[in-house]
């Protein structure tokens, strides 16, 4: 580990350990083991059905589509599938955990150890290791702020499909944090088996912290439960390592426990109400049967699965010509990789690339749009870029027809025609724009015909500005350095 | 294994039984009779023997994903002892 | 004409409402004046008498219009652990404190879909947690039955209301569940015939959960061909229960009568206990005598764990069923008792709703799963379950039925048993290693004690062969001619 990652504590440097624990919900229509629609921001106990609300005699029965979405995030992960598993219940008592268990998986998850690249910003990959994935419920919702002596329970997500995805505690620090999470939450959107909008709880993780001094054993850790963003995420680590660090500094020493990130504060407290000691009593499900998956089935699955980001990204340096980083921009999400390979088909990968990123992503981001709804498709990006690449304009001026299109949605062949834009490559055309700035500057001439070579770039300068910036700039060289050498 | 006062009222606590101090003597010696009669199972042999998983051979099926449930929050409230709504109540969790 | 349910059999009703000797209507009203006379026998929790009338109506009008269903106009009690919708279903526990499903249960749904009628729903021990229907919040059933000195006796558990009301002939049939015996024990302590099925042939959805993997549904009749009939119809894939079978359920009475010649019938050596009573040792040797008489041959088997299923069972029930009611919390449904807090609220529900019995079970259950015992504890019993299981495997290579005792003991008083909960559990001992097996089981009256208390006999089968079962059934029943009837007692 790189000494840059220590934190340098009053008594010396310290290392942060993380793992996280991710709980993804799976996107399907209906719950894990009921029929209740899955679907965000209905009335309360308006998507519950008798199994969820645990009535009496209510038995469960799994949805095939959950087992195989589970599956495919595995192999995403390039996991081990394990073709069998178990559904134990996990036993405590809480008002929005009707059952008074949660059904989970315990000892044998459906995914066990597997693997995630992180795309490091100097353009190098980092591995970090999946210890296990495993399918269970959510639970409901509980309402504190409705009433001042009651708390509100909804059922709502109650039985909703979740991935719990474990990592191993590889990551070092929260920017790794932040980039395992980013890049889960894109192998999951590749893999369609998440939608990872945070805001809405499809994605939550509980995020492991200790510290250590470099080359010690590791040290013990507190579980900061339930964090909803990238950000939270990042500041609650920074936060929880620097909170240890002063502990273990005074002589002091860390309690196992789980604790809360207050977004509000930026701090992480103790979570009182689960002081007392858990024994969620782990049984196999008796009203379930362990889960058996069929090999050829899970290959079917495997045969089937998308391109996913660091192959993309490997495709895009080998037969692109892309560098690390613009790869790696283009691949974090699916929508704006399959944009760039659009606009990049039968076109220069590079200058595509360059166009996607700097300049339609600045607009886009602008403009505050979705990309569907953004009025650059591909196609007219494709077009822009086919008048730089016939020399028709150069690439400043196609800066400005670029603009153009999205204030009027017209495309740049039009823009261009409409406003006279196109590249001047008649050399004598040229000839007689550098004609007339040499003869207006016959002193800056002898100058550099005396040997000041730096005046060229004047010259360049003041024949684009005459010829109103169409003048091919190859062309203009070419010439100039013709005629200035007498 | 014997249990004592304290390991039984620890026991009623995670299980949310309120038990008054008279129950909880009387329940430990009742657990502990109960204990004493069950511990001639640690006498069979059960090396190499799997734990019973389903005790018919089945394989577990499996449900297609449709939407065929929900949409009733009168059946899911009406038996509710308190409710707000379409919400039940509890007392108030502080977190 | 004057109709007495306690002479009919559901297959000798059918007949008599076929051949138009009475309607559905007046089958049900006679059996609706019989339950509301049976009232101190405390058998019934709900009594139903207008949706009994109401859906007897419909029953004959179906008949008029020829679409006579299996059970057609059949007046049946069910046992208060199978929900029914929009009607009280208590568990007879005060924690279910007017629960009404909006839902049925599969299995009740099925009867109904047959044809029949429901008057009611039955008194049983709380959760089904019990061998003498004592541990009900509603107060013990009594057994039909009288000592020889006019002594209350307990009618078994936990279905003693079923056997109860069918006994003293007020239900041509009842419903039953059985976990560790619920359904043959208190058939034998009631002189009647039930049987439990083979773990996944009827739904468990809609049944107030016990134990998961060992409770079943099945049926509680004067016959052994009304347990078929009945059993027919409640019998079949749900897809609603992950653990029902998906296999077709056989005409259980077209091969009734085909007679055991030929069938090898198992006696293992380890049902005969130390101490057992002489006279049910006898009335075994009786029924090995009738089976051989009637062509089958006897074979001594051997189950070598039998010994240790009584303790593997309370370790596995009590397990799940500490987790299965834990849903009852006082938040949806039923009982609350108010608390400061959340978790006061749920120790008081809970405290105050599960009776002693459940509560103790649940504490059991608790224990055994937690951290640091689970392995000694539930993991070992489960072992211990598969090793049983196997002595079952093993012993059906050689045979197509095992014959055993039922019970124990004929009916006791009440009160007898309720000190110590070891000696209500050993209640059992016949008839939990079939439910850790998962395999069908039958008890048939077989004889009367010097107590002039009925003794009852049971009989194992191979998976899903309730078939064979009913047909050797079906022969102990003939040979033993069992047709001794409780006086009346209850009316006067």
């Amino acid at each position: 580990m790189a000494e840059k990652d220590y934190i340098q504590g009053a008594t010396g440097p310290w290392e942060i350990v993380i793992g996280m624990e991710v709980h993804a919900q799976v996107l399907s229509k209906s719950k894990l083991f009921s029929g209740a629609s899955t679907v965000f921001g209905a009335e309360p106990n308006h998507q519950v059905s008798l199994v969820d609300a645990a009535m009496p005699g209510m038995l469960p029965v799994i949805n095939k589509y959950c087992i195989e979405q589970a599956v495919r995030t595995g192999l995403g992960l390039k996991a081990q599938i394990n073709l069998h598993s178990v559904f134990d219940r996990k036993n405590y008592f809480y008002a929005d955990l009707p059952q008074g268990y949660q059904i989970s998986q315990y000892k044998q998850p459906i995914v066990g150890e597997g693997k995630l690249l992180l795309d490091m910003p100097d353009g190098t990959t980092r591995e970090i290791g999946i210890t296990r994935l495993h399918l269970e419920q959510d639970a409901g919702k509980s309402l504190h702020d409705q009433s001042p002596r009651e708390t509100f329970v909804d059922l709502n997500r109650s039985g909703v499909a979740l991935m719990e995805i474990v990592s191993e505690p590889d990551m070092r620090n929260s920017e790794e944090a932040g980039l395992y999470l980013k890049k889960l939450r894109t192998i999951l959107r590749y893999l369609g088996t998440c939608d990872g909008n945070m805001d809405e709880g499809s994605m939550r993780a509980d995020v492991n912290v200790s510290v250590r001094r470099p080359g010690e054993g590791l040290g013990t850790r507190c579980e900061i439960k339930n964090v909803n963003s990238v950000r939270f995420v990042q500041q609650a680590i920074e936060y929880e390592a620097r909170r240890q660090i002063e502990i273990l500094e005074e002589g002091g020493q860390i309690d196992q426990e789980t604790r809360l990130f207050d977004t509000g504060k930026g701090v992480t407290r103790s979570m009182r109400s689960k002081e007392e000691a858990h024994d969620y009593r782990y049984f196999p499900d008796p009203d379930l049967l362990p889960l058996e998956l069929d090999g050829e089935w899970v290959n079917q699955i495997a045969r089937g699965l998308p391109e996913l980001p660091d192959e993309k990204k490997a495709r895009f340096i080998e037969k692109l010509g892309l560098s690390p980083y613009d790869a790696s921009v283009l691949v974090a999400e699916k929508e704006s990789a399959d944009f760039y390979e659009k606009v990049a088909k039968g076109r220069d990968g590079k200058l595509c690339a360059n166009w996607v990123i700097t300049e339609y992503f600045g607009l886009l981001n602008k403009s505050g749009q979705s990309m569907d709804d953004f009025v650059i498709t591909a196609e007219k990006l494709g077009g822009l870029i086919d008048l730089i690449s016939d020399n028709t304009i150069s690439n400043r001026l196609a800066k400005d027809v670029f603009a153009l299109m999205v204030e009027t949605g017209k495309d740049a062949a039009t823009i261009v025609e409409e406003k006279g834009m196109k590249q001047v490559t008649d050399t004598g055309a040229i000839e007689a724009v550098i004609d007339a700035v040499m003869a207006a500057n016959a002193d800056k001439v002898a100058e550099y015909r005396s040997g000041k070579d730096k005046l060229f770039g004047f010259f360049v300068g003041q024949t684009m500005k005459a010829s109103g910036g169409k003048a091919n700039p190859n062309a203009v060289n070419e010439l100039l350095k013709k005629k200035l050498a007498g | 294994m014997s249990l004592d006062r304290t390991a039984v009222a620890k026991i009623a606590k995670l299980a949310r039984l309120k038990m008054e101090p008279e129950r909880l003597d009387a329940m430990t010696s009742e657990l502990n009779s109960i204990l004493s009669f069950v511990e001639e199972l640690q006498s069979v042999n059960t090396d190499n023997i799997p734990p019973m998983t389903s005790v018919m051979p089945m394989k577990l099926r499996q449900r297609e994903d449709e939407v065929t449930d929900g949409g009733k929050p009168d059946a899911v409230l009406k038996n509710a002892p308190q409710r707000q709504g379409d919400f039940y109540t509890v007392p108030k969790v502080v977190e | 004409m004057a109709i007495d349910p306690s002479t009919l059999t559901i297959a000798g009703a059918l007949e008599g409402l076929a051949k138009k000797d009475f309607t559905s209507v007046e089958l049900t009203q006679a059996s609706i004046e019989a339950m509301q006379a049976a009232r101190p026998l405390n058998a019934m929790i709900t009594e139903t008498p207008e949706k009994a009338l109401e859906m007897a109506k419909a029953s004959d009008a179906r008949r008029a219009a020829g679409k006579a269903g299996l059970l057609e106009g059949i007046p049946l009690a069910i046992k208060d652990l199978f929900c029914t919708e929009g009607v009280l279903t208590t568990a007879a526990s005060h924690i279910l404190d007017g629960f009404k499903p909006a839902y049925e249960s599969t299995a009740t749904a099925n009867l109904w879909q047959a044809g029949a009628v429901m008057l009611g729903k039955l008194n049983l021990d709380e959760f089904a947690m019990g061998s003498s229907n004592e541990t009900s919040y509603y107060g013990p059933a009594i057994n039909p039955w009288r000592a020889q000195d006019g002594t209350r006796l307990v009618p078994g558990g936990s279905s003693g209301g079923s056997a109860a009301a069918v006994a003293a002939g007020f239900a041509l049939g009842a419903t039953g569940t059985d976990t560790g015996g619920s359904i043959r024990q208190p058939a034998s302590l009631c002189g009647i015939t039930g049987i439990k099925p083979t773990y996944g042939r009827v739904s468990r959805w809609g049944i107030v959960a016990f134990a998961s993997s060992l409770d079943q549904a099945g049926p509680m009749t004067r016959s052994v061909r009304d347990s078929a009939l009945m059993l027919q119809a409640m019998a079949g894939f749900d897809p609603k229960d992950s653990t029902s079978v998906d296999t077709p359920v056989p005409d259980y009475a077209a091969n009734l009568e085909a007679g055991v010649k030929g069938l090898r019938i198992g006696i293992p050596r380890e049902y005969r206990m130390d101490g057992m009573n002489p006279e049910i040792l006898a009335l075994w040797e009786q029924g090995k005598a009738w089976l051989k008489d009637a062509g089958a041959e006897i074979v001594d088997i051997h189950l070598p764990h039998t010994h240790y299923a009584l303790s593997a069972y309370y370790i596995v029930a009590p397990a799940e069923a500490s987790s299965n009611l834990a849903r009852y919390d006082g938040v949806r449904y039923g009982l609350r008792v108010p608390g400061k807090d959340l978790i006061e609220m749920y120790e008081n529900t809970r405290g105050e709703g599960f009776g002693r019995e459940v509560q103790r079970r649940i504490m059991i259950g608790t224990y055994v799963l937690s951290a640091g015992y689970y392995d000694a504890y539930y993991t070992k019993a489960q072992r211990v379950r598969t090793l049983i299981k196997k002595d079952f495997e093993q012993a059906f290579q050689r045979v197509d039925a095992i014959l055993t005792p039922t019970a124990p003991n004929t009916a006791f008083p009440l009160g007898a048993k309720t000190d110590d909960p070891i000696t209500m559990y050993l209640n059992d001992v016949f008839t939990v290693p079939v439910n850790l097996a998962g395999l069908p089981g039958m008890s048939l009256p077989a004889g009367m004690g010097a107590d002039g208390l009925p003794w009852g006999l049971q009989l194992i089968g191979r998976p899903f062969d309730e078939a064979t079962l009913l047909r050797v059934g079906r022969t102990v029943e003939k040979a033993a001619n069992f047709t001794a009837k409780p006086t009346a007692w209850w009316r006067a």
